[in-house]
């Protein structure tokens, strides 16, 4: 496989507490990769990790071949940034409109003049369908389009892998597959590489090129979705029986990848 | 060992953020809204506490002074206590109470709401950000704030002394005129740059620390942050008005 994020041994400790336990991962360019696993197991720190907001302990992350920070010192030249992250609860400025929410990191770390800044957040928040909610604030907004501004700032920089944590906490079983559709449609549209953490089985599986499982520390199981339901693991058959993987129908089947 | 350790971190913090300052783009607008947050905001504030620290030196200095017969050195007495000790560090107190306690609560929710954490992820600087802009705003606004203080303090003391007491007003106003210095005036700012610098670091470290400073998460946390920046910034103002009163006296 032609990997172009490249995790190697990647370790972090909390105190006597070992999250991330030397996890090695490979990631192809464009796809969709969902990190699966139990709350509390450290696919958010895995995931912070990446996004240099944590300090890992030992291990690589290297992009297409180059190291992390040497990628990283890219973020403000005009090709675009390496690395977006979607948060969880959307981390949306309450002071700042849809607009200049979806602008900032444009306005604050880019080179683009003032008309090229507006012409893109205009197109961006087109797509969105939040043209109309431009000037709304995220306090006036409904958690489906503060998902969809959070997805706008995300993209804006036209990174080359977007980070999603946990992108459809705390939505209807509606929103989270507009969510998961928005997700497939942007990375077909924008060709981003996307790293996904989700508890939503088996929904998410139907935007996901490949599955990670993280338990202990480390990587047990990476494959195809399809792959998950032969794999003779109990610990990861007992994890998806409980998460009712192969009970379900996914009403996003098809529509995506 | 703990106090001094946080001391330096205080410093690196409030010099990151004076340095990340100077990188931003659009810097007059952030500058701007810091001044109206740290500025116009607690002007009535500053005001009003001047003009009722005024009005009650007039009076408890006028009787003090009549028992000795010296009731006209009250706009002395009432202009230096003000311009040299009361002025500086009430105006830190009442700057602190206003905006420093909002600024640690807010900063408090933006990194718990993992704002801060997005702006590390757009390769914006947060200190830079969020910080820089109030702490020069501060170095701008507390000069002002104090000498706004000051000349209401000593229009209060005189509205006492003159217009309620029967101070002759020339007396008052030529005391005050001839006995202040500039000597007097230049420690009054010192001691107002010392304190807003001192004092808006401690709320905004506090705040943006609160994840690590804390003993709660969440909204405890914050509060918590909140407080201890106010007691810790106040006890610090008196202790900093000692140290520089001792060096300028």
């Amino acid at each position: 496989m032609d990997s172009f994020l490249k995790i190697r041994g990647l370790k972090k400790h909390f105190g006597d507490n070992r999250v991330l336990d030397g996890i090695d991962l490979d990631v192809e360019a464009a796809s969709v990769t969902t990190i699966i696993g139990k709350s509390g197991i450290g696919k958010s720190v895995f995931l912070k990790c990446i996004a240099n907001l944590l300090e890992p302990d030992a291990g690589s992350i290297e992009l297409d071949g180059q190291g992390i920070s040497k990628s990283r010192r890219r973020a403000n030249s005009d090709e675009g940034v390496s690395f977006s992250y979607m948060f969880q609860n959307n981390a949306l400025f309450d002071s700042l409109t849809a607009f200049e929410n979806v602008a900032l990191p444009l306005r604050e770390a880019s080179k683009l003049n003032k008309v090229e800044i507006q012409e893109r957040v205009d197109e961006m928040l087109a797509h969105l369908e939040l043209s109309d909610s431009a000037a709304r604030y995220p306090g006036e907004l409904s958690g489906g389009m503060k998902k969809r501004v959070a997805l706008g700032r995300a993209l804006i920089t036209k990174p080359q892998v977007v980070l999603f944590d946990e992108p459809t906490t705390g939505l209807d079983p509606e929103r989270k597959f507009s969510v998961f559709e928005m997700i497939a449609d942007y990375r077909e549209r924008f060709g981003f590489t996307a790293l996904l953490v989700s508890h939503d089985i088996p929904e998410v599986f139907e935007i996901s090129d490949r599955v990670a499982w993280l338990d202990e520390g480390r990587i047990k199981f990476f494959g195809k979705p399809e792959a998950l339901s032969t794999d003779a693991q109990s610990v990861l058959s007992a994890f998806l029986s409980k998460a009712n993987y192969g009970r379900m129908s996914s009403p996003l089947h098809g529509v995506t990848k | 060992m703990s106090v001094v350790f946080e001391l330096g971190e205080i410093s690196l913090f409030s010099w990151g953020a004076l340095r990340g300052f100077f990188t931003q783009s659009s810097r007059l607008a952030k500058l701007t809204l810091g001044i109206h947050e740290i500025g116009l905001r607690c002007f009535p504030i500053i005001a009003t506490v001047g003009l009722f620290t005024g009005l009650v030196m007039g009076l408890q200095l006028y009787y003090t002074l009549v028992k000795f017969g010296a009731e006209s050195a009250l706009g002395t007495a009432v202009a230096l206590s003000l311009i040299r000790e009361l002025g500086p560090v009430l105006t830190a107190l009442m700057v602190v109470g206003q905006a420093g306690s909002a600024m640690a609560s807010e900063l408090g929710i933006q990194r718990n709401d993992e704002q801060i954490d997005a702006l590390q992820t757009m390769s914006i600087d947060p200190l830079g950000f969020l910080v820089g802009p109030r702490l020069v705003a501060t170095l701008i606004c507390f000069p002002i704030l104090t000498a706004i203080f000051d000349l209401i303090g000593i229009f209060g003391g005189y509205l006492t002394g003159s217009v309620l007491l029967n101070v002759d007003s020339g007396v008052y106003w030529n005391r005050v005129f001839e006995t202040v210095t500039w000597a007097d005036v230049q420690g009054g700012y010192i001691k107002a740059l010392v304190f807003g610098l001192v004092t808006i670091s401690i709320c905004a470290y506090r705040g943006y620390n609160t994840h690590r400073k804390a003993s709660f998460p969440g909204v405890r946390g914050v509060s918590e942050s909140a407080t201890r920046a106010v007691v810790w910034s106040s006890v610090t103002v008196l202790a900093a008005d000692y140290l520089i009163t001792s060096f300028l006296l």
